[in-house]
């Protein structure tokens, strides 16, 4: 937090006293560092990715390190997102060809998801998502195996004609739909898988921001505490809603890697 | 860096290096060890319950079909042993019948049998006595005709005792005869 951006809470300024409201701006989301680890100038945001990472396996590893052939109670509730990523996912968009995919559309899946959730864990409250860095480490990974998996599958030219020639269209209209083709999944993919999670958390946070300091700013009077008993209701509202978006990013973030790898994965006609 | 500039604040749109390389870091770690250890583990296990159903699904199946060919079996059985049974019976009744029938006969036969030798005997023993009562009859007559002849009539007491000496002689022949 720069020295000049003050937290709506820090300061002590309420409706009809003569004072603006201080919005929420970029500012919420730029955060000073912590600590230094190896050069690595640790913030919030980066602390949470860490932690995060640590609950998912911890959670995964309690449930699947010693798996039974009855599933315990832990062991079921994993199971059962495992096979809904496996089955819901995997199975579904790209079909048979899809389960080397899994670890990672599951990885991918959880990962995003948890990194989301941190939005409503009290204390953290802040969605790592909403910083584009983490979206963007995660679309490169996408893009990268989107690529290796065309070729692979394709060879050179087979995976640029992948790429480029979607096929069984009348042959003008190729002059136009090449050149979309080749921006729109080499350059154009990645970079809307990144800024969709990104936006989508960034604005989420933002509402309930607006929401939170609002009800802050309102209190004070009789009339102000009325309006912000309203603003409070609507961060409650807005809470629940998120916890709704953040799963749903998560499985859209998953299903387009899948629905990209299927493309990878189709044969040249 | 981000909290170098204080007034222009960084760009949210621009990713900050540091955070991409933890953020890849966080989900290589997690990618890592579900590829390498959960994820396996836990196909192993799912693996192992659908054997296990289909496993119990082959069984129970399988002792279906058993229980299935033994009814069968034993239906089979039982049918046999019913027609077998009617058989015995109807056989058992032929026999008996013709069992009566045939001791019937030999009844009959041997009743006809006893009849007849009755009837032979009765024949043989009127002829046999007709034969002898001719002959004692015949002898009789003689022997009375010579001791009438033999002795004098005049005499009414001698010729009485001479016909109950006659008479008594006949008595104890016929005694000696049914003694003999």
């Amino acid at each position: 937090m720069s020295s000049d951006q003050l937290l709506a809470f820090e300061t002590d300024c309420h409706l009809f006293k003569g004072c603006g409201f201080e919005a929420p701006s970029v500012w919420s989301f730029i955060f000073d560092p912590m600590f230094t680890v190896g050069g690595i100038d640790f913030n919030k945001p980066m602390l949470l990715a860490v932690l995060g990472t640590a609950i998912i396996l911890t959670f995964f590893w309690m449930a699947f390190s010693n798996p039974k052939v009855v599933p315990g109670k832990l062991q079921m509730v994993a199971e059962a997102g495992y096979e809904f990523v496996r089955k819901g996912i995997a199975r579904e968009v790209i079909g048979k060809k899809g389960e080397p995919f899994v670890p990672l559309l599951v990885s991918l899946f959880f990962f995003v998801w948890m990194m989301n959730l941190w939005a409503l864990i009290p204390v953290a409250q802040f969605p790592v998502t909403s910083v584009i860095a983490y979206p963007a480490g995660l679309a490169i990974v996408v893009w990268a195996t989107y690529m290796t998996v065309t070729f692979k599958t394709n060879g050179f030219v087979g995976g640029i004609r992948n790429l480029c020639v979607p096929s069984g269209l009348p042959k003008p209209i190729y002059v136009i739909l090449t050149p979309i083709e080749f921006v729109s999944n080499i350059f154009v993919r990645p970079f809307t898988l990144a800024v969709r999670l990104f936006a989508n958390m960034f604005a989420g946070h933002v509402l309930i921001l607006i929401f939170t300091i609002a009800t802050w700013y309102m209190l004070g009077t009789v009339l102000g505490t009325v309006y912000a008993t309203a603003s409070f209701a609507m961060t409650i509202v807005l809470t629940v809603f998120e916890l709704f978006i953040q799963a749903l990013q998560a499985y859209v973030f998953t299903v387009l890697t899948a629905t990209y790898l299927s493309q990878a994965l189709e044969e040249a006609h | 860096m981000m909290y170098l500039a204080a007034e222009d604040p960084q760009n949210p749109l621009l990713p900050v290096w540091p955070e991409v390389v933890i953020g890849l870091l966080a989900f290589g770690i997690v990618f890592f060890v579900f590829s390498k250890k959960l994820l396996p583990a836990i196909n192993k296990a799912l693996d192992e319950r659908r054997e296990a159903i289909e496993g119990g699904i082959e069984k129970a199946e399988a002792a279906q079909a058993e229980a299935q060919q033994t009814l069968e079996e034993y239906r089979a059985q039982l049918s046999e042993a019913r027609h077998e049974a009617a058989r015995l019976r109807q056989e058992a009744q032929e026999q008996g019948a013709a069992l009566i029938a045939e001791m019937r006969a030999e009844g009959q036969r041997q009743r006809e049998e006893i009849i007849a030798a009755g009837h032979t005997q009765i024949e043989a023993d009127r002829k046999q006595a007709a034969q002898a009562l001719r002959q004692d009859v015949g002898k009789l007559a003689t022997d009375l005709a010579g001791k009438l002849v033999g002795e004098s009539l005049e005499d009414t007491a001698r010729q009485s005792r001479t016909i109950d000496r006659f008479l008594d002689d006949l008595e104890a022949k016929a005694e000696t005869g049914a003694a003999r």
